[in-house]
C-alpha cells in the first residue's frame, strides 16, 4: 500500500511537471487567431502551419543552425582542454592544485552579468563580435570548469593500478590516454558532453549580447519576438517546442548515467 | 589521498588555464579598471577613485534588490530541497520506470532558460494560459504583468518547476549509492519508514544534499534569464533581482563605472559563498574515502 | 597597444594587480623553497599559506567595503586595519 501511495504522488508530480510543456505544445498546434479567440484544452483544429513557417523562414531556422554551431564548437573546446586537466587533478598532487581547482570553480559560479561588458569590449577589439567563436569561447568560462569538475569525478573512480600497469608495459602517456583511458571513461565523457551541451544551449545572456545578426541564436530571436508588439503566440510556442527537441534527444542517450552526472560524479 | 606528486602535471592543466584565464582574469581586471573611472568614451575617461563604490553601497535600489534576492534564494531552498528529496524517494530504483522517470524529471533542465520564461508566459496569461485562467476562474484575480505579488509568485513557481528536478536527481544519485543490504537489515530489525529515512537515507544523502543546497543557493543568486523574459524585472521593481539590476545598469543605462563597482561587490559575495561551498566539497570528498 | 587599451588601465589598478601578482609569485617561490604543510591556527579549518592568503585577501576586501558603507572616515584607515589583519591571518591563522 505504501508503494501505491508513493507512485500516485509521483504521477501527480509528473503531470504537474508536464502541464506547462503540454500547454506550449497545444499552443504551437493552433493559429494565433484561434488561440486568442477560443480557450481550449486541446487543439480543435490542429495545424502545423507554425512549424512550417519556422522551417521555411530563414530568419527563424538560421537561429537553430547558429545555436547548434556555437554549442558544438563549445563542447569540443571544453572537452579537449578539460580531459588532460581532469586527469592531472585526479591523479597528481602538484603545486597549487587545490587553489587552481577552486579558482576554476569560482568561474562556474561567477555571475555572467559581471563579465558581460569586458567580454563585449574584448571581442570587439579582436573583431570577433557576431561570430560563433566568440559565443563558444565565452561559454567556456563556465563550461570548461564544469567539464573538469565532472570528468575529475569520473576519473577518480578508475583505479590507479590501470595507469601503473600501462606505464610498466611501456605505453607512452598520449598512447595510454587515447587507447586505454579514454575508452574506460567514455561514459564520463558522454555525460560531460551532455552537460556542456546543455549549459551552452540554455545560456542566453552572452549569446544575445555577443551576436548581432549573423550568429544570432534562436533563444535571442525568440526574445526579440516576445518584446515585439502583436505577439504571434502560436509561432513562439512552436519555436519553443523545437528548442526542447535537441535536449530531449540527447537526454535519452545518457538517461542511465544522468543521476551520476548530476551529482557531479561525487556520490 | 595517495596521489602521485609531480609538478609536471601542470603541463596537462595549461590549456584549461589559458582558456579560462583569457575568459576570466582579463575581463575581471577590466571590470576593476572600469570601477574606478568615469567613462564617457573609449578615449575619454576620468579617474574617480572609490566614488562609484560609495555610490553603489549607498544605493537604495541595490539594497532592495539584495533583500529581494536573499529572500528569493531562501524561499527557493525551503521549497526545493524537501520537495526534491521526496520526489527522489518516490522514484523507482530499477527497470523501465526508473529510466522513464529520470528522463521526465530531467526534461525541464534541458529547456533554454528564456524558453522557460516563454512557457510560463503562455501558461500564466490570464486570457490564454491554463493556470492563469484557472486561478482567475476560481474567482481570484491574478495577473503577473500587473500585480507585484502575483509576478513574484509566478517567478517562484517557475523557479521551483525548473530547478526542483536538479535537487531530485542529485538526491536520487545519493540514494542509489546506498547498498540494498542496509535496507534489508533495517527491515529485519522492524524499522519504521521514518527511522529508515532518518538514520540510513538522510545521513547517506548528506554529501550530495549539501552540494545541492549550495548549488541551488548560488544559481538562484545569479538568476537572470527566466524572470527577465517573464516579467522584465517588473511590475515596478518587484522581481528585479541582482543580476537583472546589474544588466539594467550596465547595458540599459550604460553606466559603466557604477555597474563595474557593483559587479565587484557582487563578485565578492559570490566568492565568499563559493569558498564555503568548496570547503564543504573537500570535506565530503575526504569523508567518503575514510 | 590597441590590444591593451580596451582594458582601460589606470595607474592605481595597475599597481594593485602588480602587487597581487608579486605576492603570488613570492608565495610560489616560498612554497618551492620550503614546502609548507597544512596546519591549524585560530581559524576553524586547517589551512596552507595559500589558503590563508586567500582568506586574508577576501576578508580585507570585505573590511574595505564595510568601511566604505558604514563610515565616512578615510579609507586609508581601513587599509591599515586590513594589512594588520592580513599579517595576523598569515602568521597565526
Amino acid at each position: 500500500m505504501k508503494i501505491q501511495k508513493r507512485t500516485i504522488g509521483l504521477i501527480i508530480y509528473f503531470i504537474l511537471l508536464m502541464l506547462p510543456i503540454y500547454w506550449m505544445i497545444n499552443m504551437s498546434l493552433r493559429t494565433n487567431s484561434d488561440i486568442l479567440s477560443v480557450f481550449s484544452f486541446y487543439p480543435e483544429e490542429p495545424t502545423l502551419a507554425n512549424y512550417g513557417k519556422i522551417f521555411t523562414d530563414k530568419s527563424w531556422y538560421s537561429g537553430y543552425i547558429n545555436s547548434l554551431s556555437y554549442v558544438s564548437m563549445n563542447v569540443v573546446i571544453s572537452l579537449v582542454t578539460a580531459l588532460p586537466a581532469a586527469y592531472a587533478f585526479s591523479r597528481y598532487k602538484f603545486l597549487g592544485d587545490k587553489h587552481l581547482f577552486f579558482w576554476l570553480l569560482t568561474n562556474r559560479m561567477a555571475p555572467a552579468a559581471v563579465f558581460l561588458l569586458p567580454f563585449f569590449q574584448l571581442y570587439s577589439t579582436f573583431g570577433l563580435i557576431d561570430t560563433y567563436f566568440a559565443v563558444a569561447l565565452s561559454h567556456c568560462l563556465f563550461n570548461v570548469p564544469l567539464a573538469v569538475w565532472i570528468l575529475e569525478g569520473f576519473m577518480s573512480g578508475i583505479p590507479r593500478e590501470i595507469d601503473e600497469m600501462a606505464y610498466i608495459d611501456g605505453y607512452s602517456f598520449p598512447k595510454f590516454f587515447l587507447t586505454i583511458f579514454m575508452p574506460l571513461i567514455r561514459t564520463g565523457i558522454g555525460v560531460t558532453a551532455f552537460f556542456c551541451f546543455m549549459f551552452s544551449w540554455v545560456e542566453l545572456l552572452f549569446a544575445r549580447t555577443l551576436t548581432t545578426t549573423a550568429a544570432k541564436p534562436i533563444a535571442a530571436i525568440m526574445t526579440r519576438t516576445v518584446s515585439a508588439s502583436g505577439l504571434d503566440w502560436g509561432l513562439l510556442a512552436a519555436a519553443g517546442v523545437l528548442t526542447i527537441v535537441p535536449g530531449a534527444l540527447v537526454i535519452w542517450f545518457v538517461r542511465n548515467h544522468l543521476a551520476k552526472g548530476f551529482a557531479l560524479g561525487r556520490v | 589521498m595517495n596521489k602521485w606528486e609531480d609538478n609536471k602535471a601542470w603541463f596537462l592543466v595549461i590549456p584549461v588555464f589559458i582558456v579560462v584565464a583569457v575568459s576570466a582574469i582579463l575581463p575581471l581586471m577590466t571590470v576593476v579598471n572600469y570601477s574606478v573611472q568615469d567613462i564617457f568614451g573609449p578615449d575619454n575617461r576620468v579617474f574617480v577613485g572609490i566614488e562609484w563604490y560609495k555610490d553603489v553601497l549607498a544605493d537604495h535600489r541595490l539594497h532592495n534588490a539584495l533583500q529581494r534576492q536573499l529572500f528569493f534564494s531562501a524561499m527557493v531552498l525551503i521549497i526545493e530541497i524537501p520537495l526534491g528529496v521526496l520526489i527522489a524517494m518516490a522514484m523507482p530504483k530499477k527497470g523501465w520506470g526508473a529510466s522513464l522517470s529520470l528522463v521526465l524529471v530531467a526534461l525541464p533542465l534541458l529547456i533554454p532558460w528564456n524558453v522557460i520564461g516563454t512557457i510560463w508566459i503562455i501558461f500564466m496569461r490570464p486570457d490564454i494560459g491554463l493556470l492563469g485562467a484557472a486561478i482567475n476562474g476560481m474567482g481570484i484575480p491574478f495577473d503577473h504583468t500587473a500585480a507585484p505579488l502575483d509576478a513574484w509568485v509566478t517567478v517562484m513557481m517557475m523557479e521551483v518547476w525548473h530547478w526542483t528536478p536538479l535537487v531530485a536527481l542529485m538526491a536520487y544519485a545519493g540514494l542509489q549509492a546506498i547498498p540494498e543490504a542496509y535496507f534489508q537489515a533495517a527491515r529485519i530489525d522492524g524499522a519504521s519508514a521514518w527511522s529508515i529515512f532518518r538514520y540510513i537515507q538522510l545521513p547517506k544523502m548528506r554529501g550530495v544534499l549539501t552540494i545541492a543546497i549550495l548549488l541551488r543557493f548560488m544559481d538562484s543568486f545569479l538568476i537572470y534569464a527566466e524572470p527577465f523574459v517573464l516579467t522584465g524585472g517588473g511590475p515596478g521593481n518587484s522581481t528585479t533581482f541582482l543580476s537583472i539590476y546589474l544588466v539594467k545598469l550596465a547595458v540599459g543605462q550604460f553606466d559603466l563605472g557604477p555597474a563595474a563597482a557593483f559587479s565587484i561587490i557582487y563578485f565578492l559575495i559570490v566568492m565568499l559563498f563559493c569558498w564555503l561551498f568548496y570547503q564543504v566539497l573537500l570535506k565530503v570528498g575526504t569523508g567518503d574515502k575514510s | 597597444m590597441s590590444s591593451l587599451s580596451w582594458m582601460a588601465w589606470t595607474k592605481p589598478t595597475a599597481i594593485f594587480f602588480i602587487t597581487i601578482a608579486c605576492i603570488l609569485v613570492a608565495m610560489t617561490i616560498w612554497q618551492i623553497k620550503a614546502p609548507c604543510v597544512e596546519r591549524k591556527g585560530f581559524l576553524p579549518i586547517s589551512t596552507t599559506p595559500g589558503d590563508r592568503l586567500f582568506i586574508g585577501l577576501l576578508s580585507s576586501a570585505y573590511i574595505h567595503l564595510a568601511w566604505l558603507g558604514l563610515t565616512t572616515l578615510n579609507l586609508w584607515i581601513a587599509f591599515i586595519i586590513a594589512v594588520i589583519w592580513m599579517i595576523i591571518v598569515m602568521r597565526w591563522g
